[in-house]
């Protein structure tokens, strides 16, 4: 039975390849970390079925739909992406890859890379042989990313980097970083910073986590100490590093958004751990303050995920999404934040273990997921920059 | 179906808010109220808007309607909730018109509807009787006699019940109060022996009266849905009207919203734009982030009644509690970032204030929907 309409046609040629090449152990809900594949040349594979499911799906380029097949991607138009990520969805698909480089780098590159810089770093990204994370951050630049010191100079055909960067986000487990350099002079802020594609492997490159309160160490301090970069790994010219970042950390936001619902649909719902911890009185939860907030949550999740959905439709029909992807990350993060909390209050006591005997690993997981929380409205851009960037760039407020 | 705005839509968006903007701006709501006019709106200009086939939007093409779907009708709304039109919209146009379409019968649509879209005749729904929204909290009842049913009882918050040609009442057949089984939906004309309606003047300055029912007399042919059974018709004619009031309060809040954005730029003090300083530049995006929810939500909840998606009732409720918390909350900023203009009469934000408190209470406010929301999730 074959359709007249060319997406219908689409829709199901898409079906058919999903139902056969996702493996059933694919097709199951996502439990924790070790069910997320990164890959990268450090990257591991929980089973068999993971590797399969990634190696096939790059094949087809579905990995990045988007883009041209000459790249790693399918070529498809966002309409088509959309479609794929419809059936995806209904087929209960996980995603085959989770890449820094997928979501962030590669549309920056494909937009202000050069021809040899996309054809290197595209299809390895789409494959998942290379594992990327993002270097803005740094001692005296966190939120105020103008304020990077870390110095690119050129010295011939490379350039001599040196400095800190810091709350690299996976850089242990990481093979290349994009990071913001300084490749003029200090005084020009904005204007003297370069996107610089730095391999971890160089001479000079030494990563060590951080560790953080929730007792885990995601983010590490980079140094690059006389760290020599070939000068085409500079994206761009020189002094577009700012414009370059920004147009990145979008993307970063609308991502980080989609993020905040995913971790939602995939960690049991706030009622089923309050039915646990609460106990219930005439098929009501038995504390009625904690059910009216968790109803708030719960209702705010749908607004929230309304609204990021609203958004990638609209990205999807090719109008940026701009400075309004601040408000994404804020409500997203901050949500995370109080669903994270609420956790951990509905819990009481069992909510307050650190190791040993009398707590359940789930328990565990979720005191050091709150501690972990309190990270959300930090990074990626405090709460009070995005504030900072609605009011002037979304609404218009002077200076 | 794509949450954008179509073409189509924004040209309807766009007559909308023209027509809204020109004939029925804040001043028309102003001079209805300090003129003290007996109805609280102006027949002649819904007469206006219904020939623009705004009063029928939703009423099908064959019953003289325009046959489009809530998604049109929310951004119609809209638009009237910017300018706080005081129209029979939610009444007639949202109310009436469901209760029809949800349980009339071919004789009640037959004689109804084409008035309706026409702007000719107005309909309202008594429902609540407590001093909260509670829509099976009924005891008014209807009993059965030798001629008919006899409706006793009292309603309160009826929309625009004193200019309404006639009376959807939500009575009890059978059951007591607090039951969902055992209700049901008589439509009862304006002119009925023992029918005394009261207009009480709200806060807002829109319409809303009280109802007296003393031995109202109804026959089998005027019920509505089916005998007992009426929540089965109550239920999605809540929801829908909760989705939406939800976006004409979107209208509203988008209006106080940008309002008050206008004092932040041009309003100076210490020698600078007060929307210079970081503390009020805050509060500001904060709104704005509320009130993008808002509008994702009403959107989500609008489309999905179209699709007649099985969520409705729990998105109605999210939209509600929304709609609602934020306008309160954006209204009480914005007259907080008036200074004190904000709280004189002369000044408009405060016109919102007073629409955000009444809009929230109707159809049940945040904490009603949380726990609404709660029962629909059964926890």
């Amino acid at each position: 039975m074959s359709s007249s309409d060319p997406d219908e046609r689409f829709r199901e040629s898409l079906r058919c390849w999903l139902e056969e090449n996702c493996p059933p152990s694919m097709r199951t809900p996502m439990g924790g970390e070790e069910d997320e594949v990164w890959g990268g040349s450090r990257g591991v594979f929980a089973s068999p079925d993971q590797r399969l499911w990634l190696e096939r799906m790059a094949a087809r380029g579905f990995t990045a739909p988007t883009w041209p097949v000459e790249y790693g991607g399918a070529g498809l138009t966002p309409a088509q992406a959309g479609l794929l990520e419809e059936e995806l969805r209904r087929l209960g698909c996980r995603p085959p890859l989770h890449s820094l480089g997928l979501w962030m780098l590669g549309p920056v590159l494909l937009r202000f890379g050069g021809e040899a810089q996309k054809r290197r770093h595209l299809p390895l990204i789409a494959r998942g042989a290379v594992r990327w994370c993002q270097g803005y951050s740094e001692p005296e630049a966190g939120s105020d990313l103008a304020g990077v010191r870390t110095r690119a100079v050129l010295e011939g055909d490379h350039y001599v980097v040196s400095g800190q960067k810091t709350w690299t986000s996976h850089a242990a487990v990481s093979d290349w970083m994009f990071c913001l350099v300084r490749t003029g002079a200090d005084s020009a802020r904005h204007e003297g910073l370069g996107f610089l594609l730095v391999d971890l492997s160089s001479p000079g490159v030494d990563v060590r986590p951080i560790r953080l309160i929730s007792g885990e160490s995601p983010f590490c301090e980079t140094f690059f100490d006389d760290v020599r970069v070939p000068v085409e790994n500079l994206v761009g010219q020189p002094g577009q590093g700012w414009k370059i970042a920004m147009s990145l950390l979008e993307y970063e936001r609308a991502w980080i958004s989609r993020l905040g619902d995913s971790d939602f649909v995939r960690e049991e719902p706030l009622e089923v751990l309050a039915r646990r911890y609460l106990g219930e009185e005439r098929g009501q939860l038995r504390d009625a303050v904690l059910r009216d907030r968790i109803a708030q949550v719960d209702m705010d999740r749908l607004c929230n995920a309304s609204a990021v959905r609203h958004a990638v439709e609209a990205m999807e029909a090719g109008r940026g999404l701009g400075p309004e992807s601040s408000a994404l990350k804020l409500q997203a993060m901050e949500l995370r934040q109080r669903w994270r909390e609420l956790k951990v209050e509905l819990a009481g006591f069992q909510g307050l273990g650190w190791e040993g005997p009398g707590f359940s690993l789930e328990e565990l997981r979720l005191t050091r997921d709150w501690l972990r929380s309190r990270a959300n409205s930090i990074e990626g851009g405090t709460s009070e920059i995005h504030l900072n960037i609605i009011a002037r760039r979304v609404l218009g407020l002077p200076d | 179906m794509g949450l954008l705005e179509t073409t189509e839509q924004e040209s309807l968006r766009e007559t909308a808010r023209r027509f809204v903007r020109e004939r029925m701006p804040l001043s028309h709501l102003r001079q209805l109220r300090d003129s003290g006019s007996p109805d609280g709106m102006s027949r002649d200009t819904w007469r206006e808007l219904a020939a623009l086939g705004l009063a029928g939007i939703t009423i099908p093409v064959s019953h003289g309607g325009m046959g489009l779907g809530w998604t049109e009708l929310g951004i119609v709304l809209e638009e009237c909730g910017r300018t706080l039109a005081p129209t029979p919209m939610m009444s007639t146009g949202v109310l009436g018109t469901s209760a029809l379409m949800l349980g009339g019968t071919s004789s009640q649509l037959r004689s109804w509807l084409r008035p309706i879209a026409s702007g000719e005749k107005l309909l309202a729904v008594a429902h609540d009787e407590g001093s909260r929204h509670a829509p099976y909290n009924v005891e008014t009842r209807a009993n059965l006699g030798p001629d008919g049913y006899r409706l006793q009882g009292e309603k309160v918050l009826v929309l625009d019940g004193h200019v309404a040609d006639a009376l959807v009442v939500v009575a009890r057949t059978s059951g007591s109060p607090g039951e969902r089984e055992g209700l049901t939906l008589f439509l009862v004309p304006a002119q009925a022996p023992g029918l005394q309606v009261t207009r009480t003047l709200l806060v807002d300055s829109r319409n809303a009266a009280r109802v007296r029912l003393d031995e109202v007399l109804a026959t089998p042919e005027d019920i509505l849905g089916t005998l007992d059974r009426g929540a089965e018709v109550l239920d999605p004619l809540l929801d829908r009207a909760r989705v939406a009031l939800s976006a004409e309060m979107l209208g509203g809040l988008s209006e106080a919203f940008e309002r008050t954005l206008t004092q932040l730029k041009t309003r100076r003090q210490f020698g600078v734009p007060i929307g210079s300083f970081q503390a009020l530049k805050h509060r500001a995006a904060r709104m704005h982030c509320e009130v993008s929810l808002s509008r994702a939500i009403v959107t989500e909840a609008l489309h999905a009644i179209d699709e007649d998606r099985s969520n409705v009732p729990l998105l109605a409720s999210a939209a509600k509690a929304r709609a609602s918390d934020t306008f309160l909350h954006v209204a009480n900023e914005a007259i907080q970032l008036h200074g004190g203009m904000g709280v004189t009469d002369a000044c408009d934000i405060g016109l919102f204030l007073k629409r955000a408190r009444v809009a929230a209470m109707t159809f049940g406010d945040g904490a009603f929907h949380r726990d609404h929301f709660a029962r629909l999730r059964g926890y």
